[in-house]
This record gives structure tokens, C-alpha cells and sequence, in this order.
């Protein structure tokens, strides 16, 4: 990695496709900027001789025949007005994106969670339940590891993971990638599985039509104010293993509380996404979401 | 965290605008709701403007304080966090400022 700027080829975005295999490493703006290399620098030596062990007189004379030209002019500052949102450029492609979705009726659908609250045994389990019903796809986004990929792809769904590198969130320009791999039909349901991360993707909209934001009730009830950002962006969340309730001191009333203190439109459902409880709502609400 | 993104995104917008001037100074507006840290700002804007045409710029950064208007009566107040209570008791307050996230402008010479 570039210790002057960063960027570095391992910690660029790579896809791969697990349909067939293949590989695309993804460059970064930063990455075709060449000049982040060009480390220029500038020595100025002075030459001088000494004469320790002879003498002589010097009878010459010095002149200067030249003139030194002060060429520079002093530059005068000029103020430019931007008033430029810094996220513009994420947020023109991810209404691309969304254009696209809306002119090929591809629901998207965004997956948002902190790492290891189930996002990818929900899809396992809701791919195997409705995938009769729509035709579906998945992409996959983690720092690293083809791993939640590769466990998609045993339910038969075509699915492409995006390895993002440095990166702690996928970003509109990613998800284009992915989807250029993906290829996704028409008249679809896309989940894009978010990288697990409770801050940084509530900040990149990728183009989907809502953020499904899942909290596991190991984690405590108070995530939702802990994370304000991503429960507010999120259109419904999904509280899961609430198999496990018995075993743990998770008051489920103060952590609906809390998440509707920060989005009071919210809508929440609890599940199990591995003993099924809850499921049928999450589906009624994907339904409905197709319809819209 | 995302602040090295967020300030990739400020070297690039820029860069390009400066075309070949060099930028001595950047200011951007930071709303206090925006989840973005300032302080992250600055110490990535550093190593993110080094090689460019805006290494050594002075980085400005306005903070913008959050404020939100309850949608049940109307009353508007200040919002330290993006989530709130009004007086009146509802909690669907729409946040009207504090969300920022800004290039303001450049100095070049």
C-alpha cells in the first residue's frame, strides 16, 4: 500500500463472479490519478573548492557578465466559490443505478447490520422460501473472502461478491460493477448485502429502494441510538434470533423504543431467520414492496 | 473509517476544479448530524493532499449545528442528536439542518 496516499491495488474493490468464475479488480479514481506517484523532489548543491597546499595569487578579475531576471510575478489568491456536496458523485451514480432499477422493475433492496447479525442466513433462508415465487439475485459485499458468496451460491441464487479491500462500505460506483457481472433479470428482487458495519453505509446510497437494517438481539437493545444514522435511513428492521430470548436479558420493548425514538416511521418485525419465526411478515412485506 | 472516503472525495472535486492552480485553501461545511468527525477530516485531508495540487492547503471546516421542526406542531428547536423529543411529545421531528456535508469553496493561486 501507498504510505503517501493510501491507495494501493490489494485495496482496490474486486468482483468476482460466481457463475463463472470471473475476476475484476475495480480501480478507484485515486488509482488512475498516476500524479499521487510522482514524488518529485529538489536538491540545490553549492560548489566550492579549497587550496591547502599550494599558493597563488589570483590577478583575475571576477566579473559578472549576467543579470539575474526576477521572472516570478507575485501571484494573487483567488477565493473560487464550490458549494459542491462532497458526495455528489455517489449520489448522481446511485440514481443511475436507481433509474435502472425502475426502468427494468428490479427491486433493490440494501442489507445493513453490524458484522454477524444474520444477514446472510436471512437470505439463505429467504432465497430457499420464495424463490419459486420471484427471480432472484444477491450481491455480496465484505472487506474480504468470497465466504457468504460462496453460501448463496448453494441455494442456487446467482450471486457476485464485491471485496471491497480498504473499503468499510460499498459505494454506488461498486455496486455498477457488480451489476455489470450480476446482470440481473427483469421483474426481480436484488439484496445487496451491505459490508457489516453500523456507521459508514448509511452514508453511500447505492441506488436501492429502501435499507433493510437487521439488529440481532445478542447485540443489546440500544444499537438503535448507539447508530442513530443507520436506523434512520433504514425503512424496516428486522429483529432477529429472538429464538434465543429466553437465554438472554434483551428487553425487545425498549429496543422498539429505541428505534422508533431515531425513525418513528419504522417498521419492525422479529424473526428467526434460523427457526422461521417471524418469516411470513418479512415475505408479506417483500410482496407488498414487488407490487408497489 | 469513511472519513478517508469522504476526503478522497474532497481532494478529486478539487483537484479538478483548480485545474493546474495550486489550492491554498479549502473550506468545507460539516453538519454536526452529518456522522462525519471533523478532526478524522483533518488528519486525513493531510495524507490525502500529499502529491496534489492541494498539498499544504489549510483546511477551514464550519461546523453547522443541528436543527429540526416537529411535524406535529410545528415548533422548531435545536437537535443535538438525529433523534429527538418535542415539547408537544411527538418524536417525528424532520431535521432541517445539521446534515451538511460541503465544499464551500477554494483558494488558488
Amino acid at each position: 500500500m501507498c504510505t503517501t496516499c493510501g491507495c494501493s491495488d490489494d485495496a482496490s474493490p474486486k468482483i468476482v463472479n460466481l457463475q463463472t468464475g470471473n475476476s475484476v479488480s475495480m480501480l478507484s479514481d485515486q488509482d488512475v490519478d498516476t500524479s499521487h506517484h510522482d514524488h518529485s523532489h529538489n536538491h540545490s548543491h553549492s560548489h566550492g573548492h579549497s587550496h591547502d597546499d599550494h599558493d597563488h595569487t589570483h590577478n583575475h578579475v571576477h566579473e559578472h557578465g549576467h543579470d539575474h531576471d526576477h521572472q516570478h510575478t507575485h501571484k494573487v489568491s483567488t477565493t473560487i466559490t464550490l458549494e459542491e456536496k462532497i458526495l455528489a458523485k455517489n449520489d448522481l451514480l446511485a440514481e443511475r443505478n436507481r433509474g435502472w432499477f425502475e426502468g427494468t422493475n428490479i427491486l433493490a433492496l440494501n442489507l445493513v447490520s453490524a458484522p454477524g447479525a444474520g444477514k446472510t442466513a436471512l437470505l439463505e433462508r429467504t432465497i430457499k422460501d420464495l424463490q419459486n415465487e420471484f427471480s432472484i439475485c444477491v450481491v455480496e459485499g465484505d472487506q474480504a473472502t468470497l465466504n457468504d458468496a460462496e453460501r448463496i451460491k448453494k441455494t442456487g441464487c446467482p450471486v457476485v461478491q464485491i471485496n471491497t479491500g480498504a473499503g468499510c462500505h460499498l459505494d454506488a460506483q461498486m455496486l455498477a460493477a457488480g451489476l455489470k457481472q450480476l446482470n440481473p433479470p427483469r421483474d426481480s428482487v436484488l439484496f445487496i448485502e451491505n459490508v457489516g458495519n453500523l456507521v459508514c453505509p448509511a452514508l453511500f446510497d447505492l441506488g436501492e429502494k429502501s435499507k433493510v437494517a437487521i439488529l440481532s438481539i445478542t447485540e443489546g437493545e440500544d444499537k438503535p441510538v448507539k447508530y442513530p444514522h443507520m436506523f434512520r435511513a433504514a425503512e424496516i428492521l428486522l429483529l432477529n434470533k429472538i429464538d434465543l430470548l429466553p437465554q438472554l436479558d434483551f428487553d425487545i420493548e425498549l429496543c422498539k423504543q429505541y428505534a422508533l425514538s431515531v425513525n418513528p416511521k419504522i417498521k419492525i418485525i422479529e424473526i428467526s431467520a434460523r427457526q422461521g419465526s417471524g418469516l411470513n411478515s418479512w415475505y408479506d412485506w417483500l410482496r407488498k414492496q414487488m407490487r408497489r | 473509517m469513511h472519513e478517508l472516503a469522504v476526503t478522497q472525495n474532497i481532494v478529486a472535486i478539487v483537484s479538478e476544479k483548480a485545474g493546474k492552480q495550486k489550492v491554498t485553501r479549502v473550506k468545507l461545511e460539516i453538519g454536526m448530524l452529518s456522522a462525519i468527525v471533523p478532526d478524522a477530516i483533518r488528519f486525513c485531508f493531510d495524507v490525502c493532499a500529499q502529491d496534489t495540487l492541494l498539498e499544504g492547503a489549510t483546511l477551514e471546516i464550519e461546523e453547522i449545528a443541528g436543527r429540526g421542526k416537529c411535524q406535529h406542531c410545528s415548533e422548531e428547536m435545536q437537535l443535538s442528536l438525529l433523534a429527538g423529543i418535542c415539547p408537544c411529545g411527538s418524536r417525528d421531528i424532520v431535521c432541517l439542518a445539521g446534515q451538511e456535508l460541503n465544499i464551500i469553496e477554494m483558494e488558488v493561486m
